[in-house]
C-alpha cells in the first residue's frame, strides 16, 4: 500500500493532498493543468520539501514530518520520468541507462536485458540523446528509471510533449510496464484516454486538493471527474472477463456485470481481463427487451440513480449486476419512459471502445515492437 | 626557435610554465568560485561577486602591490608559508604564477558562470531521483555540462597570465630565467640601447601565441557543443 498525505504552501497556491494505493497497480493523479498534481509527485519524490506529511511505502517510510524523518530523494530509490525526458546529453542511451543502474542496490528486480526488451531500446544503445526522437526519449526515460530499480515509479506527463502518434507508439510500453513488472506507479495526467489505459485506480486533484479517489470502474461516473473530461468522454469502465470466443461472428465474448458483450478483439485466452469503455452517449435505454434492431449488444439491468447532466439530458446509472453502467438520455425520453431508480431497463450499446488489450494478462506478442 | 636569442627562447619558456602554474592553481579555485556565484544565494553574495571581479578593475600595479603585503617575506601569508613549507613566493616564477593567476581569476570564472548557469538544473533533479548525491551529481552531470565554459575559461586565463605585466613585476620584479617573462622581456628590450629587433620578435611570439589561444579555446567550444549536441 502505497499511502501520502502531505501538505505544502508555495506563495499563493496551497496543496493539502492524501491518497491510497493498493500495490501493485497504478494511480492515476488526474486533473486540470496548475491543479498541483506535479507539486504534488515533486513532494513524494523529494525534490520538494513538504511542510508536513507523511509518505510511506508499506513499512518503507520516506516522509514522516511528526518524527522528523525526511528521506533526501537520492536515497528514497523512487524513480521518476519526467515530462521532458531529461536525458543526459553527454552520455550515450547505453550511458543514460546505466546511470541508475550502476547506482542501485545490486541484485535489482530488473536487468538490462529485461528493460531493454520490455522497451524496444536494443537499436538504440550507442545513439546520442539528441539523435532520438520525442517518443524514443521517453522510452529512453523509463528505462533509466526502472534500472535504478525503484521501489516506486513517477510518471509525470511522459507522454504530454508528443504528438498522437508518437503517444500511441510509447502507450504500449507502458502497458507492458504495468503488467509485467510489478512496480507501483503513479502516473500524472491531464489526459483521461490515456488514464483509462494505464491506470488502476484515479485520485482526481483540484486546486491543490485531492477531491476523490477510488478504482478506475467506480471513479469512471464520478461527478466531478465527469466535469474535467466534458460530456463526450464520459462513459462506465469496466474491465471484463474474457469469456471466449463467438463461433459464428469470431467476436470476443466479455463479461460486463451479469451479462456480456461482443467485441472485436484480439484473441485473448478465457480469464484474462480485458477492459472496455461504455460510452454514455453509446447508450441507448430501452424498457422492454429490444427486438428487431441492428445492435447486437444489450445488457439488462435496473436504473439505480438519474442526474441531471445539462439542461435537456439526464445520465442514467444503470446496475447490470454489481456493475454500473452510464447512459445519457434526453429529458424528455426520461419523462415519457418514466425512467426511474428501480425500473428493469435493457442498454443498448452502439459501441464499445476497448482501452486495454493486456490488462493483467500479458499477451503473447508483449515483446513486439509496436512502435516500429 | 632557431631565431630566438637563448634569453628570448628562455622568457617564452617561462611564459608557458608560469602560465601553466597559473591556470593549475586557479582552476580548482575558478570552478569552486563560479558554482558558489551561480548556485547558492546568500548574505555576502553580491559583495564576494565583486571582490571575484576587482582584479578587474584595479590597477595590476596595486594589485602587485597587495600581494607583496601579504605574501612578502614579512606578510602575514608569506611569512606563514615561508615558515611552515619553506616556500617563498617573491621573487620566483611560483610568484609570477600567483599574480596571473589573481589577474586572470575574473576572466575564468566569467566564461564558467556563463557555461553553469545554462546548465539544466532539472538534469540535476533527474541524476538525484537515480540515487546520485550532491558531490557525485557535480562531478557526473554539472561539471561535464559546464566543460565548455571551464576550457575556455583555463584557455583564456592561460592566455591572459602569458600577457600579465604590472602585477608580475610589481610582486616578483623582473629577474631573468625566474620571473620575466614574455612582456617583461619585451619591456626590457625597448629599454635597452639597440634591442628593437628583440622586441619586434617577442612582440611577434606574443601575438602568435594570443591568437592561436583564442582560436584553441574557440575550437574546444565547438567540440565539446558538438558532442552535447547542441
Amino acid at each position: 500500500m502505497l499511502s501520502v498525505a502531505v501538505n505544502k504552501v508555495r506563495g499563493s497556491f496551497s496543496l493539502d493532498a492524501a491518497f491510497e494505493l493498493p500495490t501493485p497497480g497504478v494511480v492515476a493523479l488526474f486533473g486540470r493543468s496548475g491543479s498541483g498534481k506535479s507539486t504534488l509527485i515533486n513532494l513524494i519524490a523529494g525534490l520538494l520539501d513538504a511542510d508536513a506529511g507523511r509518505v510511506a511505502l508499506d513499512d518503507l517510510v520516506w516522509l514522516d514530518t511528526g518524527r522528523r524523518l525526511n528521506v533526501p530523494a537520492e536515497r528514497r530509490r523512487i524513480g521518476y520520468v519526467f515530462q521532458d525526458a531529461r536525458l543526459f546529453p553527454h552520455l550515450s542511451v547505453a550511458g543514460n541507462l546505466r546511470y541508475g543502474e550502476r547506482r542501485a542496490p545490486a541484485g535489482g528486480y530488473v536487468s538490462l536485458d529485461t528493460v531493454v526488451g520490455l522497451l524496444g531500446l536494443g537499436s538504440l544503445m550507442e545513439r546520442r540523446t539528441h539523435q532520438l526522437s520525442g517518443g524514443e526519449r521517453q522510452r529512453v526515460a523509463i528505462g533509466r528509471a526502472l534500472l535504478s530499480q525503484p521501489k516506486l515509479l513517477l510518471l509525470d506527463e511522459p507522454l504530454a510533449s508528443l504528438d498522437t502518434a508518437r503517444r500511441e507508439e510509447v502507450l504500449p510500453y507502458l502497458e507492458n510496464l504495468r503488467d509485467q513488472l510489478a512496480v507501483p506507479m503513479v502516473y500524472v495526467s491531464h489526459d483521461f484516454d490515456e488514464v483509462s489505459r494505464l491506470a488502476t485506480h484515479i485520485v482526481l486533484v483540484e486546486q491543490g486538493r485531492t477531491i476523490a479517489q477510488g478504482g478506475v470502474g467506480e471513479m469512471s461516473l464520478n461527478e466531478d471527474l465527469r466535469s474535467i473530461i466534458g460530456a463526450d468522454a464520459v462513459g462506465a469502465i469496466i474491465d471484463g472477463t474474457v469469456l471466449g470466443v463467438d463461433e459464428s461472428s469470431g467476436l470476443t465474448r466479455v463479461s460486463a456485470g451479469r451479462g456480456e458483450l461482443k467485441v472485436r478483439a484480439p484473441h485473448l485466452a478465457a480469464g484474462a481481463t480485458l477492459r472496455l469503455q461504455l460510452l454514455a452517449r453509446d447508450l441507448i435505454v430501452a424498457t422492454q427487451p429490444p427486438q428487431h434492431l441492428s445492435v447486437r449488444n444489450s445488457l439488462s439491468g435496473v436504473v439505480a440513480s438519474l442526474d441531471r447532466d445539462d439542461d435537456d439530458s439526464e445520465l442514467i446509472a444503470i446496475d447490470i449486476g454489481g456493475t454500473l453502467i452510464m447512459a445519457r438520455v434526453t429529458t424528455a425520453a426520461v419523462r415519457d419512459l418514466r425512467l426511474a431508480p428501480g425500473l428493469p431497463v435493457w442498454a443498448l450499446v452502439k459501441s464499445v471502445s476497448l482501452r486495454s488489450h493486456s490488462f493483467a494478462a500479458p499477451p503473447a506478442t508483449s515483446s513486439a515492437r509496436p512502435g516500429a | 626557435m632557431m631565431w630566438l636569442s637563448p634569453s628570448e627562447s628562455e622568457a617564452l619558456s617561462l611564459s608557458l610554465s608560469v602560465a601553466a602554474r597559473s591556470v593549475a592553481l586557479s582552476l580548482p579555485l575558478g570552478i569552486l568560485a563560479a558554482w558558489v556565484l551561480t548556485r547558492r544565494r546568500y548574505f555576502g553574495h553580491t559583495l564576494l561577486d565583486a571582490f571575484v571581479h576587482l582584479p578587474m578593475v584595479l590597477p595590476p600595479v596595486m594589485v602587485g602591490y597587495l600581494l607583496l603585503l601579504l605574501f612578502g617575506t614579512r606578510g602575514p601569508i608569506g611569512s606563514w608559508l615561508q615558515r611552515t613549507f619553506g616556500v617563498e613566493l617573491i621573487f620566483s616564477r611560483n610568484g609570477a604564477a600567483l599574480a596571473t593567476a589573481v589577474m586572470s581569476f575574473p576572466l575564468m570564472v566569467r566564461a564558467m558562470r556563463i557555461s553553469l548557469e545554462n546548465v539544466d538544473r532539472g538534469l540535476e533533479d533527474a541524476a538525484r531521483t537515480l540515487g546520485a548525491g550532491a558531490f557525485d551529481r557535480f562531478a557526473t552531470i554539472t561539471l561535464p555540462l559546464m566543460l565548455p565554459g571551464v576550457l575556455a575559461g583555463a584557455i583564456t586565463a592561460f592566455s591572459a597570465a602569458l600577457g600579465e605585466f604590472g602585477a608580475v613585476i610589481t610582486f616578483v620584479s623582473n629577474i631573468p630565467g625566474e620571473t620575466r617573462t614574455l612582456p617583461l622581456a619585451l619591456y626590457t628590450a625597448l629599454q635597452t640601447p639597440g634591442g628593437n629587433d628583440a622586441a619586434a620578435r617577442l612582440a611577434v611570439i606574443s601575438f602568435l601565441l594570443g591568437l592561436s589561444g583564442l582560436m584553441l579555446s574557440e575550437w574546444f567550444a565547438r567540440r565539446v557543443r558538438r558532442l552535447l549536441g547542441r
